[in-house]
């Protein structure tokens, strides 16, 4: 790390920071995860769960992605990236040492301060594991100050699961319950776990539903479908938080390409109560 | 305290939660307690579907068997769901295999014995049949899900 310029990110909001890879983990076939440092000392985004950042890739392109490391942990930024598209392919050619831009953190949190005291129940599916991780960190990290826990996770595959060695030590605690599941297995796949939507896991997770809130990532129908089944075990409305995805742009709500009914995904999400998003979930021309 | 039937540990299950203590007592004399090890096939695909069963404790898997290939997990339950429909639907038969993929412990239930009882009492036919609809329900939705293949790469 040298003494460069000052330029942190949260300075200048539509200006990228360099940040250099330290690490690079491949996750499944199409996910990685980045460990990034400041090329310039001085610099650190100190952000909240369920932030994101734009990352620009120079001569390619800028894309959202969420933090999905340790909120606490200072000086070093973690991203998990699924190569999806022209940036995030080019993405994942990267090698350490190399350098990217950064601008941000931006956005809503999850609500980890109002769920204090309560029980908490995280529904993940897919790559949504990876905005929904640093809750769980910051959860650990002061885990007296919350009632049960429940993370239920559904991935396409045994093979497509997240941070595998994690979820197994996580499920090894007595204070957290863990269920994961795949929606499909392959014959012969020696696979011991549940078979089946994520939703399914919902009628075995342990909560209070009067004193629950409940965090839900993943495709947006899955969400939905999630949403329905908490609402059934008897969550309210004003007690789920979702995380919604659109074509984010400049992050600040200037530039309106990821308006949603009267809200900015990038400016007002993207973690939304479900009272105040789902008017517009069902709006097929928005 | 000893239990002498099967009624009050029925009662508790989520498929017949508040149900009529009338109909309950009906089902239960068709009920009996079953163990399963893990590895244990329940039943296989073909077979007369016989029984249907209220899971208190395990996991099970329902398996499609597909030539070359194996044994294919396409659903698993466990605690507080109900195994097997074709018991109540002709022929009669299963659809797929299920295998106990950890030791499981249930309720099986006679299904000779039930469609009888629900022959001799419509009502109480018609209310497991409200019950078993809202599973085959909620199994259609899930397939559904699965299908949709949410977590599939999208540009």
């Amino acid at each position: 790390m040298n003494d460069g310029p000052q330029r942190a990110g949260s300075i200048d909001p539509m200006l990228p920071a360099p940040w250099r890879i330290r690490r690079v983990r491949r996750n499944t076939r199409d996910t990685f995860t980045l460990d990034l440092e400041p090329v310039y000392a001085g610099i650190s985004l100190p952000f909240l769960p369920g932030q994101f950042n734009m990352i620009y890739l120079f001569g390619v392109g800028e894309v959202p992605i969420s933090m999905s490391g340790d909120p606490e942990s200072s000086g070093a930024m973690t991203h998990t990236v699924r190569a999806v598209g022209t940036v995030t392919r080019v993405m994942s050619r990267l090698k350490r040492g190399d350098e990217i831009g950064i601008r941000g953190p931006f956005g809503a949190s999850w609500p980890v301060e109002e769920a204090a005291g309560k029980d908490v129940v995280i529904v993940a599916g897919g790559i949504g594991l990876a905005p929904l991780r640093p809750v769980i960190y910051h959860i650990l990290a002061r885990r007296e100050k919350y009632g049960r826990v429940a993370l239920l996770y559904g991935a396409r595959t045994p093979h497509d699961i997240l941070y595998q060695d994690e979820l197994e030590k996580w499920r090894g605690r007595f204070d957290l319950q863990v269920e994961v599941t795949v929606d499909n297995v392959s014959a012969g796949q020696s696979w011991k776990g549940n078979v089946g939507v994520v939703t399914s896991l919902i009628a075995g997770a342990r909560f209070d539903p009067a004193q629950t809130i409940a965090m839900i990532c993943g495709p947006e129908l899955m969400m939905r479908f999630t949403m329905a089944e908490l609402k059934k075990r008897g969550i309210g409305d004003d007690s789920i938080f979702i995380s919604m995805e659109r074509n984010m742009k400049c992050a600040v709500g200037f530039c309106g390409h990821c308006q949603f009914g009267p809200t900015f995904i990038c400016k007002d999400g993207p973690v939304f109560r479900s009272d105040r998003i789902n008017p517009w979930l069902s709006k097929r021309e928005i | 305290m000893s239990i002498d039937t099967l009624e009050p540990l029925l009662a508790e299950h989520p498929f017949l939660q508040g149900i009529k203590k009338d109909y309950l007592q009906l089902i239960t004399g068709c009920a009996k307690n079953v163990r399963f090890e893990a590895g244990h096939v329940i039943f296989r695909e073909g077979e007369a579907a016989d029984q249907f069963y209220l899971v208190r404790h395990g996991k099970i898997a329902l398996e499609v068997y597909l030539p070359e290939r194996g044994s294919n997990s396409i659903l698993t339950l466990g605690a507080g769901d109900a195994l097997g429909w074709s018991w109540l639907i002709p022929p009669y038969k299963w659809r797929f295999d299920a295998r106990a993929i950890e030791t499981t412990q249930a309720f099986a239930l006679d299904g000779k014995c039930l469609r009888g009882k629900c022959e001799k009492d419509p009502s109480l036919g018609y209310e497991l049949l409200k019950r078993i609809a809202v599973i085959i329900a909620e199994r259609l939705h899930a397939t559904r899900l699965q299908m949709l293949d949410v977590y599939g790469a999208r540009e």
